[in-house]
């Protein structure tokens, strides 16, 4: 019999969890629920505003009309009714946004504003809001009114819920073009950042050209400044009055040219790091077996180097087109009429009001940004490591022709990211371009302009150092409690999951969706709206998933066998954890907190819905002044966060060099 | 108990106490008034009542109105000082006002308060519409200035005019409401139509247009009065130009958020705010105020605008602005793309 073959089951081997596991997982839960209160709820909330639609529902009212003498009042007949029996208003004119109104005459054919007629109105159900002039009435008492005064009633809508946002957003051709307008002003952008940011990393990594470290400080300049800063630098090279412009044989700044531009300009730092870190590790085995192959330079570049830096190359273009897209504050400076998602979203909510709508653009803004993202994790999984022991790496030998090309080439580069920085400078000193050169400080009397002065600098200083220091310990903590926890598994991949998710979150979808969740009053934690730790958490938020993978990728380089070595001498993790693991990764904290400062002080997506009277913030400011026109202020502004950040990232390299060398001795050999 | 000792805790209850009597009650106010005028302001109204003290939150219409509707449920504002009446009509359709009746009331402009009784908002002073042309730029390309807004749709202005995005900007809104008044609604989108052909940049602020055209970033900014003449006294080559059709204006006004805690230092202040010594305040930046015959004449403001202001239906306009914005964006939003 077959039965007596099979063994029985044996008894499920569970690892015994002990106390230090207990405390991880505690640990664990905590900044999981952290990421849950910052990030999904929020989001959540987002989801289902959008869903909220506003309709005026015509079986709600009721009206009655007296004849001439206005004494003999006739039938009560609800709104409904008349519309069935006219046939004024289709479905589709009966859908409606927060702030509509429909002008009750219309049901009225007969209605002359003149008549002695009478009326009245009433709700049948609770909720029946209209407005009477100005004045909201909602009740179910009968309301009488002469004609004159009737014919300034108008019903208001009733939220419900539904897709009918959707539809209104996809059926309205102005909306529906930003997002070819954002798709293609991403994609020029991406192309051009990615081979910009590959010749400048091949001649840094693979070329003996000369003054390579002060190439890669420049290179890195544009990270230190809100976005919004090429554009106000490209105004005054190329704008009407640019000093450039004859350059431009007559097409204008003002649009998808300025918008690609600035973009080039910002995001190139960033492609640049994901491009060089995919150049520097490389197998001079392999350009030797090539070179004995009697392969030309042109096929060995297309056969080696191309397919060696692929997973880079990718990795570069889905950040830099996440970056252009999600960007709303180049678009706003120099965008001139073109219309992309950012804006809208700024344009529904500030302009209009139209929360709802503005959701939905969120929402549809989620999309390209998730879809890269998702695209990106699946290459990444397939990379596998380049670098063996017995790997050799790359030399790059002189070529005098090949070295000067690559000089030239990071010269051009140079010159066009630090000559927008330095136009930025000359703009802020500057007394009244273009008709007054002469020198003067007036545009860094902040006090005097929007955007809070002065007190939102230090505000920014405040909000960058709080980030730093929290930002980090959170970062850290989770990434130490995820990569060493034993088993576990499900736990962890929904923690993963959660600190990779901020990446494809556009910061003004999360700063939106800040709003509908904390200004909740029913919200226990709505007393943070409206302080300066909203604008730390949101940050900190924010920008998670860079530091998480840093952190990540530090722990990873510690062998595995120090908690069985400590467990075993029973040692708790936390002493582990201070005497050993912290130290040893000191680097890569160092690194976390000069990225969450450098990021809270630039950053304008997510906070600009979230600021308020006290925490008024250098990067909105800037913002600000330039849209009401004060573009040197603006500019001046810029500039005072690029030398702060500027002077954080000197402290940090000579902090990192002293703890290093009392720290790190263990790495030399 | 040695006597030193006693005497600091006697100094420390008489400190104490008398912290008490000078506490402040402090007042968080939303207001949409020019940034460089926000401490003249709270510093003249401390002069009359230092127990109160003000905390601005100040920001462009739009922002602050976006910020007051998103803050419906758990109003964070005591009270608004210094917001355009158009977006005090969309809190008050909203129940979002509490209705109070300052004393001096009967003093203001009827023109400059709430009709109701008692009224949920008094007005300050009236911002109105104008031209601002840049006569330097004018001049090299040959141009002659405007003087109607007629005279914008001209040919030769193609590509030199630049005006506020009304989907963004309450001055765009108003200049748009403006001329469906007076043009009526067929004659009015005609005329916008027209206009579109000439537009550069639609901004998405108001006072945007006239800082662009006193840059010389474009030739004429439709813009208000208040910018340039600002402008102009920085000494940027610009002419306030009243279109002699008549101009679209919105007010400053003020009101008490329903359901703040601080009614009386709120009711206070609203009281403050229409007397003539705030008036005279307002006087110093805007040549039309609530009082009528109080405004002196303000330097680089022309003198005609009372008569130039155009009778403005505020209710109609409130009432009709999301069907006025979404026939505009219909008509000139799509149409965005950069001519190739």
């Amino acid at each position: 019999m077959a039965d007596a073959t099979v063994l029985p089951e044996g008894r499920n081997v569970r690892l015994r969890i002990d106390s230090d596991g207990w405390i991880k997982r505690a640990f664990m839960g905590v900044i999981a629920l952290y990421l849950v209160v910052a990030l999904a709820l929020p989001l959540y909330a987002m989801l289902s505003k959008s869903f909220v639609t506003y309709s005026f529902d015509l079986t709600r009212y009721e009206f009655q009309v007296s004849d001439e003498s206005g004494a003999v009042w006739g039938d009560p007949v609800t709104a409904a009714e008349l519309n069935d029996r006219l046939g004024e208003f289709a479905p589709d004119d009966l859908r409606s946004s927060s702030d509509g109104r429909l002008s009750v005459t219309d049901l009225f054919p007969d209605f002359s504003f003149r008549s002695p007629v009478m009326y009245r109105i009433r709700g049948t159900t609770d909720n029946a809001p209209y407005l009477v002039g100005l004045d909201l009435q909602n009740s179910t008492d009968w309301r009488e009114l002469d004609s004159n005064t009737f014919r300034r009633v108008n019903l208001r809508p009733v939220a419900d819920t539904g897709l009918q946002n959707y539809q209104e957003y996809f059926s309205n051709p102005a909306l529906f073009s930003s997002i070819e307008n954002s798709l293609y002003i991403a994609s020029i952008s991406t192309v051009l950042t990615v081979l910009f940011a590959f010749g400048f990393a091949y001649a840094i990594n693979r070329s003996c050209m000369p003054l390579k470290g002060a190439f890669r400080l420049i290179a890195m300049m544009p990270i230190l400044v809100p976005s919004l800063l090429p554009g106000i630098a490209l105004i005054y090279m190329f704008g009407n009055q640019g000093f450039l412009k004859p350059l431009l044989f007559g097409q204008s700044i003002y649009g998808p040219l300025g918008i690609v531009i600035g973009s080039v300009f910002f995001t190139f730092p960033h492609a640049l790091i994901i491009i060089s870190t995919a150049l520097s590790i490389s197998d001079q085995r392999q350009y030797e077996a090539a070179e004995s192959l009697r392969a030309s330079k042109w096929r060995t570049f297309w056969t080696v180097t191309i397919p060696g830096a692929r997973y880079g190359l990718i990795s570069a273009a889905f950040v830099t087109f996440t970056l252009v897209i999600t960007d709303f504050g180049l678009p706003k400076v120099i965008g001139g009429q073109y219309n992309v998602l950012a804006i809208d979203i700024y344009k529904q909510v500030i302009g209009q009001q139209n929360f709802e709508m503005g959701a939905v653009v969120s929402v549809v803004l989620l999309i390209p940004a998730i879809v890269a993202f998702v695209i990106d994790r699946q290459v990444q999984k397939k990379q596998v490591s380049l670098l063996s022991a017995r790997s050799v790496p790359y030399e790059p030998k002189p070529n005098r022709r090949f070295d000067m090309a690559m000089l030239a080439w990071c010269t051009i580069m140079g010159i066009f990211i630090a000559g927008i920085i330095a136009v930025c400078q000359f703009a802020a000193l500057i007394n009244y371009w273009p008709y007054d050169l002469s020198f003067s400080l007036r545009n860094y009397d902040f006090n005097k302009m929007d955007g809070g002065g002065w007190g939102a600098y230090w505000n920014s200083l405040e909000l960058a150092a709080l980030t730093a220091v929290i930002g980090t310990a959170i970062i850290f903590v989770g990434a130490y409690m995820v990569e060493k926890i034993d088993g576990f598994k499900t736990g962890r991949a929904a923690f993963q999951f959660l600190a990779m998710l901020p990446m494809a979150i556009p910061g003004m979808v999360l700063g939106l969706a800040y709003i509908f969740f904390f200004n909740n009053p029913a919200n226990p934690l709505n007393a943070i709206y409206g302080t300066m730790a909203i604008l730390v958490v949101s940050t900190v938020t924010h920008f998670y998933t860079v530091g998480h993978l840093t952190a990540l990728t530090a722990l990873k380089q510690i062998d595995a066998e120090f908690e069985p070595v400590a467990t075993s001498l029973r040692q708790p993790f936390w002493r582990l954890f201070a005497r050993v693991t912290v130290p040893v990764c000191l680097p890569a904290i160092l690194d976390i907190s000069i990225y969450m400062f450098v990021n809270a002080m630039t950053t304008v997506s997510a906070v600009v819905f979230l600021y308020s009277t006290h925490t008024a913030l250098a990067s909105v400011a800037v913002l600000n002044m330039d849209d009401a026109g004060d573009i040197a202020p603006a500019a001046a502004m810029g500039m005072m966060i690029f030398y702060t950040n500027a002077t954080a990232r000197v402290l940090h390299a000579f902090a990192s060099r002293s703890i290093l060398r009392r720290t790190q001795a263990w790495r030399v050999r | 108990m040695t006597n030193s000792k006693s005497l600091a805790l006697g100094a420390l209850a008489l400190v104490m106490s008398s912290t008490a009597l000078w506490a402040q009650t402090e007042l968080t106010v939303y207001t949409a008034v020019e940034a460089e005028d926000l401490e003249r302001y709270a510093a003249t109204f401390n002069e009359d009542h230092p127990d109160i003290k003000i905390n601005w939150v100040r920001d462009s219409t739009g922002v602050i109105t976006a910020k007051l509707l998103a803050e419906k449920n758990n109003p964070q504002a005591d009270v608004i000082w210094g917001l355009a009446a158009t977006s005090l009509l969309v809190l008050k359709t909203e129940d979002m006002l509490e209705p109070y009746a300052p004393a001096g009331l009967d003093a203001l402009d009827p023109k400059f308060r709430d009709s109701d009784n008692p009224p949920s908002w008094v007005g300050m002073d009236a911002w109105v519409a104008a031209i601002c042309y840049n006569t330097v730029e004018g001049e090299k390309l040959g141009l002659t200035a405007p003087t109607s807004w007629a005279d914008l749709t001209k040919p030769e202005y193609a590509g030199h005019v630049v005006m506020p995005n009304p989907a963004s900007s309450g001055t765009g809104f108003l200049d748009v409401s403006s001329w469906l008044q007076m043009m009526g609604e067929e004659g009015g989108w005609a005329y916008m139509d027209a206009l579109h052909n000439n537009i550069a940049a639609y901004t998405h602020s108001g006072s945007k247009p006239c800082k662009m055209a006193a840059a010389g970033e474009t030739v004429m900014g439709v813009s208000f009065a208040f910018r340039g003449a600002k402008e102009k006294a920085n000494g940027a080559p610009v002419e306030i130009i009243i279109p002699e059709e008549g101009i679209g204006w919105d007010m400053e006004a003020t009101a008490i958020v329903a359901g703040t805690a601080k009614e009386e230092a709120a009711k206070t202040l609203v009281d403050w705010s229409i007397t003539p010594k705030a008036m005279e305040m307002y006087n110093v930046g805007y040549a039309v105020v609530g009082i009528p015959g109080m405004a002196k004449p303000v330097e680089h403001f022309p003198a005609n605008i009372p008569e130039k202001m155009i009778d403005n239906d505020f209710e109609w306009a409130a009432n009709n602005r999301s069907a006025i914005l979404e026939e505009w964006s219909k008509r000139y939003d799509s149409k965005s793309e950069p001519k190739g």
